[in-house]
C-alpha cells in the first residue's frame, strides 16, 4: 500500500481533495499514470492508428444508444415491429437514437475492418503481441454475434429470414445439428422464444463479454506496447537516464489530442450518414426489413447486412463442385508435403493418412455442412495469423514489393466477396466467389511459405519520423 | 511459501474439492441450459390443420400455416404432371430415396410425391437453410432459372431449384427434396395436414 500522505493544514483545498482521494484510491492514480500520462506510444503512428480509438468511441455510442432504445422497445414477436416504428415516429427524437444505433453497427464494422487491416499491414500481431491480436479476434466474433442477435430484434422480414438461415447453419452440423438448432430457437420455428433470448444475448450477455475482452485487449496492449508503421520495437532504444523509449511519446497529452482530431472527422462523417443517409441505399438498413416478419414468405431477394457478406459468399461458394476442388487441393497439398517437406517418414505417412481421411469426410457429409465449416474457418483462421506470418520484417514497408500486390489482391477479393454476398447468385458469380474463397484461404494457409520469400529491405533501428 | 512443506494430503483434498466444485457447476448448468429447449407450450402447439381445396383450380397454389411453417398445396395440370418423369435425370433424388422416413411418407413415395397425383402437398421450407422458396409455376426461361424450366420452385436465398413435385435439382445447395408433411383426405375437397391414417 502506498504511504498515507498528510498535507499541512494550510495547503490549498484542491490539493487536499486530490490527496484525500489518493490516500483512499491510489489504484485510479496509478492507472492514469500507466495508461495515460506515462504510456509511451511510438511517435510515428499514422492515419491507420485512428481506428482503435474510433472503435472504442462507437462501442460507447452503441451502449448509450442501446440503453435508450431498450427503454421503448418490446421484445415480443407480436409487438416488436410496432415498437420499433413507435420509436421511429412517436418517441421524441427516438428516430435519432435508433438511426445512431443502426448506423453505429455498420460504423463499428467499418472501423474494425480497417483496424484489423492496419494490424495486417504492419504485423501488429507478431510476437509479443499475439494475445492482443487474439483478444481482438474474439472481440470481432462477439461483434458478429451482437450484429446477428441485434438484427432479429426489429422483427422485419430480413430479421426473420436472416435468423432462420443462420440458425439453420447450425442444423447442418452432422448428428447434433438439428437438436442444436432447436436449442437455439427454443421452438420448432423462429418465434417469440427466439426473439426473447436473442434480446437477452444482445443487450446483456454478449456486451458483458465484449467489454471484458476490450479491457483485456487494452491491458495486454499496454503491457507489450503499441506497434508502429515501421514494425520495430521502440523499447529497444531507451533514454539511458529515464528509461523512456527514445521514439515514444506520452499517450496523454500527445495522442489524446491527436485522437480528438480523428474523432471529430469521424463524427462529421457519422452524423452526415445518420442525418442524410441512415439507410445507406439499403446497405445499412435493408428495405425488406421495413416489412413485418412473415413466416410464410421469404422475400424475393435476401442477403445479410454488408458486414457479413464476405463470409456469407464463402458459404454460398461451397457447392458440390467446390467440395471436389477442395478434395483435389487437400490431395495435392499432402502429396507435396510428402514429396518436398523435410519431415520424418512417419510424419509424412500421417499427413497422407490425414489427407485421405479428410477427403473421405469431405465426400461423406453434405456440401451444406462444409459451407458452414468454410465460413467458420474464414473467421477462425484469423486467430492463427501470428503463427502463420513468418516474414523477417513485421511491417509491409520493409517487405518485398510483390508482397504488397499479394495484400492488394487479398483486399480486392475480400471486397468482391462482400459485393457477391449482396447479389443474387448466378453461375458466373458463384465461380467468382469460389476463386475468391480459394484465394482467401490460400493467402493465410500458404503464408508460412510466401511470407518468407523475396528480398527484404533493411529495417532501420529507429522509427522513420519527420517532425511537422 | 517454501516447496519442501508440500503436504500431499492437502493436495488430495484440494483436488477433491475442485472436482466436487466442477461437478456442482455442471449440475447447476444443466437446468440453465435446459431453459433453452422448447417450452411445454411450444411443444403443445402444432395441431393438424384442415384445408378446403375444393376451390383450387388446376395450376393454382395455396399456402397454409402448419406448425409455423408454410405448407403448399399445388393442383398440378395434366401437362405439368406429364413433365415430371422427363426431368428425372436432372434431379438429385428423383425417387425420394434419401431420408424417406423424414421427408416422404410411404404414400407419397411415387413419381408425383403425393396421394392424389394432381395435388402436391409439401412444406415450403428449403432443405438448405430454411428459406421459403418462391413459386415459379410458369414454364419457360426466366431470370435465375434454366431455359428449359418446366415450372417449380426457386429458393431466393441460395438459388436452389425444385420441380413441381418438390424434388431438388442436382448441384444445388439444397441436399434434399422438400418435405411432404403427414396428410390425409377427409373428403374430396377437405384435406387434413399434420395427421395421416397411421397416426
Amino acid at each position: 500500500m502506498a504511504e498515507f500522505k498528510e498535507l499541512p493544514a494550510d495547503a490549498p483545498i484542491a490539493q487536499k481533495a486530490v490527496t484525500w482521494f489518493h490516500n483512499r484510491f491510489p489504484t485510479a492514480f496509478e492507472a492514469y499514470r500507466v495508461h495515460m500520462s506515462e504510456y509511451y506510444a511510438p511517435k510515428n503512428m499514422n492515419f491507420w492508428y485512428f481506428f482503435g480509438v474510433l472503435a472504442m468511441l462507437v462501442l460507447v455510442l452503441q451502449i448509450v444508444t442501446g440503453i435508450f432504445l431498450v427503454m421503448h422497445y418490446k421484445p415480443d414477436a407480436a409487438l416488436a415491429f410496432a415498437s420499433v416504428e413507435y420509436i421511429m415516429r412517436d418517441v421524441p427524437w427516438g428516430w435519432l437514437v435508433r438511426y445512431m444505433h443502426s448506423t453505429g453497427a455498420s460504423a463499428f464494422f467499418v472501423v474494425v475492418y480497417l483496424h484489423m487491416f492496419r494490424g495486417l499491414l504492419y504485423g501488429s500481431y507478431r510476437k509479443p503481441r499475439e494475445l492482443v491480436w487474439i483478444f481482438g479476434c474474439a472481440i470481432f466474433l462477439c461483434m458478429m454475434a451482437e450484429g446477428f442477435f441485434g438484427y432479429l430484434l426489429p422483427w422485419g422480414q430480413m430479421s426473420y429470414w436472416g435468423a432462420q438461415v443462420i440458425i439453420n447453419l447450425f442444423a447442418a452440423i452432422p448428428f447434433v445439428g438439428p437438436d442444436l438448432a432447436l436449442l437455439i430457437r427454443g421452438d420448432y420455428v423462429v418465434g417469440d422464444a427466439t426473439l426473447n433470448r436473442f434480446f437477452a444475448f444482445h443487450v446483456i450477455a454478449v456486451p458483458l463479454v465484449l467489454l471484458g475482452l476490450v479491457v483485456a485487449h487494452l491491458l495486454a496492449l499496454h503491457d507489450v506496447g503499441s506497434n508502429n508503421p515501421d514494425g520495430i520495437e521502440i523499447k529497444a532504444n531507451r533514454d539511458p537516464k529515464t528509461g523512456i523509449p527514445l521514439d515514444g511519446i506520452a499517450f496523454h497529452p500527445y495522442y489524446t489530442v491527436h485522437d480528438i482530431m480523428g474523432v471529430s472527422v469521424f463524427l462529421m462523417i457519422f452524423t452526415a450518414i445518420v442525418f442524410f443517409a441512415p439507410e445507406m441505399g439499403g446497405y445499412f438498413l435493408e428495405f425488406n426489413n421495413f416489412i413485418p416478419a412473415d413466416p410464410l414468405q421469404t422475400p424475393a431477394h435476401i442477403a445479410p447486412v454488408w458486414y457479413f457478406t464476405p463470409f456469407y459468399s464463402m458459404l454460398r461458394a461451397t457447392t458440390d463442385p467446390m467440395v471436389n476442388v477442395l478434395c483435389v487441393v487437400v490431395a495435392l497439398a499432402a502429396l507435396l508435403a510428402a514429396w518436398k517437406g523435410a519431415l520424418p517418414g512417419r510424419a509424412k505417412l500421417a499427413i497422407l493418412v490425414g489427407a485421405a481421411v479428410a477427403i473421405v469426410l469431405l465426400k461423406t457429409f453434405d456440401a451444406k455442412f462444409w459451407g458452414v465449416v468454410v465460413m467458420g474457418a474464414a473467421v477462425i483462421i484469423l486467430f492463427f495469423l501470428p503463427w502463420l506470418d513468418r516474414s523477417p520484417a513485421r511491417s509491409i514497408r520493409y517487405r518485398p514489393d510483390w508482397h504488397k500486390a499479394v495484400y492488394g489482391v487479398f483486399v480486392v477479393f475480400f471486397l468482391i466477396l462482400g459485393w457477391l454476398g449482396i447479389e443474387p447468385p448466378s453461375d458466373l458469380k458463384t465461380l467468382l466467389a469460389q476463386i475468391g474463397t480459394v484465394y482467401y484461404f490460400g493467402f493465410f494457409l500458404l503464408m508460412p511459405w510466401w511470407s518468407r520469400q523475396g528480398t527484404f529491405k533493411p529495417v532501420p533501428d529507429r522509427v522513420v519520423f519527420r517532425p511537422h | 511459501m517454501s516447496n519442501d512443506a508440500i503436504d500431499p494430503a492437502r493436495r488430495t483434498w484440494i483436488g477433491i474439492a475442485c472436482g466436487a466444485g466442477a461437478i456442482g457447476t455442471v449440475a447447476t448448468a444443466v437446468p440453465f441450459i435446459s431453459t433453452f429447449s422448447p417450452s411445454e407450450r411450444a411443444k403443445a402447439a402444432g395441431a393438424a390443420v384442415e384445408v378446403d381445396i375444393g376451390t383450387l383450380k388446376p395450376g393454382e397454389m395455396t399456402t397454409v400455416e402448419w406448425r409455423g411453417k408454410p405448407v403448399w398445396i399445388v393442383r398440378r395440370t395434366p401437362e405439368q404432371l406429364a413433365s415430371l418423369p422427363k426431368i428425372d435425370p436432372q434431379l438429385a433424388d428423383p425417387k425420394s430415396l434419401r431420408k424417406p422416413g423424414e421427408l416422404t411418407p410411404e404414400y407419397a413415395r411415387n413419381e408425383h410425391r403425393s396421394i392424389k397425383p394432381e395435388f402436391l402437398v409439401a412444406v415450403g421450407i428449403c432443405s438448405h437453410l430454411g428459406c421459403s422458396p418462391s413459386a415459379k409455376l410458369q414454364a419457360g426461361a426466366q431470370p435465375s432459372l434454366p431455359d428449359d424450366w418446366q415450372g417449380g420452385f426457386f429458393c431466393p436465398c441460395h438459388g436452389s431449384t425444385f420441380d413441381l413435385a418438390g424434388r431438388v435439382f442436382k448441384n444445388k445447395p439444397a441436399p434434399d427434396n422438400l418435405e411432404v408433411p403427414p396428410h390425409m383426405y377427409l373428403s374430396d375437397s377437405k384435406l387434413l395436414i399434420g395427421e395421416d391414417k397411421k397416426a
